[in-house]
């Protein structure tokens, strides 16, 4: 299934999905050394987003949040790719000083379509697509 | 957001920091619908201390490599830069905060170290700008009448490089409206009136209805207040701040009353926060040459180009036992952890020592404050 998404920080990337339903604080809800998830609140608590394509609705919290995405990646535990319902600036900012491909508004309700585990393509360039296997 | 051919040959800059700057900016103009992007006056740049980007942000400044377009400013760092041992700060701190010093003098940024830019470059009603510490952009949209969003360290720094903003948000006038009415008793404080109004107003605009007329260090502290214990981005305030009367007043009304505090025995009094005025630095030793030597600790916050300016009023404070420490302030640096309880005249203060610092803080305006040092 090919899905159009509007592009923020370009490159490509494969794999498999890690999903969340509720908008992530990079500051404070994940270890920067390793990516596991550890705010208990949340419903992704205790998993790795390091190696996968990361799917949630969307960013909160401070600004030092985009440090922690230029953390992750300097620790190797930085996710794949990024994709949001819709983004917000501390995501958009820390994604491209990572250089880690981030692209939201998917033209479909991809919450409801996308599960953990699900093979993912990240197309970003001039035009932007995901593929769900 | 439609980009010229200059602005899109940055987007394809052999220089990686432009570059990825240029990114940034379109990244930010999509997500907010600006229409274009738009030159800016001076830009003034958060994130300076150690203490709060850690080494991740400082290895990202030092990979940079341009020079900025526009006068750009920094806020405080974690330390005084000359006077660091004092504090009590440690080598290993002053290494590191030294690497985020030099990595941003590199890039062409003045070391004015503080929050209170706008008495250093010159900031006029209508300038387009991008600021970063969340005081100096609501006394710059405020007080001043210029505009700029509430940008990160990271956004106003790319700012800087390109010499423009995405025009969005605080930049367009019909968005600096009110949302709702406060009214503020005789009797309160301006930081305490910033504080409570911030808790209930949130990122709300407010119209401000002051009893008692602050005057502009007044309307510094409660805006500080206001954005720390909020989020609010401006206020205006009745018969005051230029734009007071640009917009309907809004129908929505609230009441600020006083705080209710517990209360410690203070072992550290801050007052600085934001920076002090050449006047505040008055009123400070008007105050302590009333009443007497210092007994307790007293740190006074301020930047490094007023203390120049004022040496001998800053050599008198000292003389009496406070002392007047620049490039810094109490709530960026890792100093304030080793106290217990701090007394400050600052609402921003206030919301953020017992959050980011673990210590319990209690407000008093100036005279108490003084009161308690001299005690």
């Amino acid at each position: 299934m090919r899905i159009d998404v509007r592009v923020i920080s370009m490159g490509y990337a494969e794999g498999e999905a890690i999903v969340s339903k509720k908008p992530i604080s990079f500051y404070g809800d994940v270890d920067p050394k390793t990516g596991i998830i550890k705010d208990k609140k949340s419903d992704i608590y205790g998993e790795s987003i390091s190696g996968k394509i990361f799917i949630f609705p969307t960013g909160r919290g401070s600004t030092v949040g985009s440090y922690i995405l230029l953390n992750l990646k300097k620790n190797k535990a930085a996710p794949l790719a990024i994709v949001n319902v819709k983004t917000d600036a501390i995501i958009a900012v820390g994604a491209i000083i990572a250089e880690i491909p981030l692209v939201d508004k998917p033209s479909v309700d991809l919450m409801n379509i996308v599960k953990t585990g699900d093979y993912v393509r990240v197309f970003a360039q001039n035009k932007g697509w995901i593929e769900i296997d | 957001m439609f980009l010229s051919k200059d602005e899109e040959k940055l987007l394809e800059s052999d220089n990686y920091t432009i570059r990825k700057c240029m990114e940034i900016l379109v990244a930010i103009g999509k997500i907010f619908d600006a229409d274009r992007l738009i030159e800016i006056k001076s830009a003034q740049v958060s994130g300076i201390s150690y203490d709060n980007i850690g080494d991740a942000g400082v290895e990202w400044l030092e990979s940079l490599n341009a020079k900025v377009k526009v006068p750009t400013l920094c806020n405080p760092a974690g330390m005084d830069l000359i006077r660091w041992r004092e504090m009590g700060i440690d080598e290993d701190f002053y290494e590191k905060q030294m690497r985020v010093i030099n990595a941003l003098k590199e890039l062409g940024v003045s070391m004015s170290l503080t929050c209170t830019p706008y008495y250093l470059v010159e900031t006029n009603y209508g300038d387009h700008l991008a600021w970063a510490e969340s005081s100096a952009i609501v006394y710059a949209n405020s007080v001043i009448g210029a505009r700029t969003n509430r940008e990160s360290g990271i956004t106003a720094l790319a700012s800087a490089i390109i010499g423009k903003t995405p025009n969005y948000g605080l930049h367009i006038k019909e968005n600096r409206a009110p949302d709702v009415r406060v009214i503020v008793d005789k009797e309160i404080d301006p930081a305490i009136a910033g504080y409570e109004t911030g808790r209930i107003v949130e990122d709300k605009i407010p119209f401000v209805e002051f009893k008692k007329k602050p005057n502009s260090d007044g309307l510094k502290a409660f805006g500080a207040a206001l954005a720390a214990s909020g989020g609010s981005p401006m206020f205006h305030a009745k018969e005051i701040t230029p734009e007071w009367e640009d917009f309907e007043i809004p129908s929505e009304k609230i009441v600020i009353d006083g705080l209710k505090q517990e209360n410690c025995e203070p072992d550290l009094i801050a007052i600085g926060c934001p920076h002090l005025s050449k006047e505040e630095l008055k009123v400070v030793y008007d105050l302590l040459s009333k009443m007497g030597r210092v007994k307790r600790t007293l740190w006074i916050f301020t930047s490094r180009n007023i203390v120049q300016e004022n040496k001998e009023l800053v050599k008198k404070i000292e003389s009496l036992g406070a002392k007047v420490f620049s490039d810094t302030c109490m709530v960026v640096s890792p100093a304030t952890r080793r106290f217990e309880c701090v007394m400050t005249n600052s609402g921003k203060a206030l919301e953020y020592l017992p959050k980011t610092k673990n210590v319990r803080a209690i407000f008093g305006n100036l005279r108490e404050c003084i009161e308690v040092a001299t005690k």
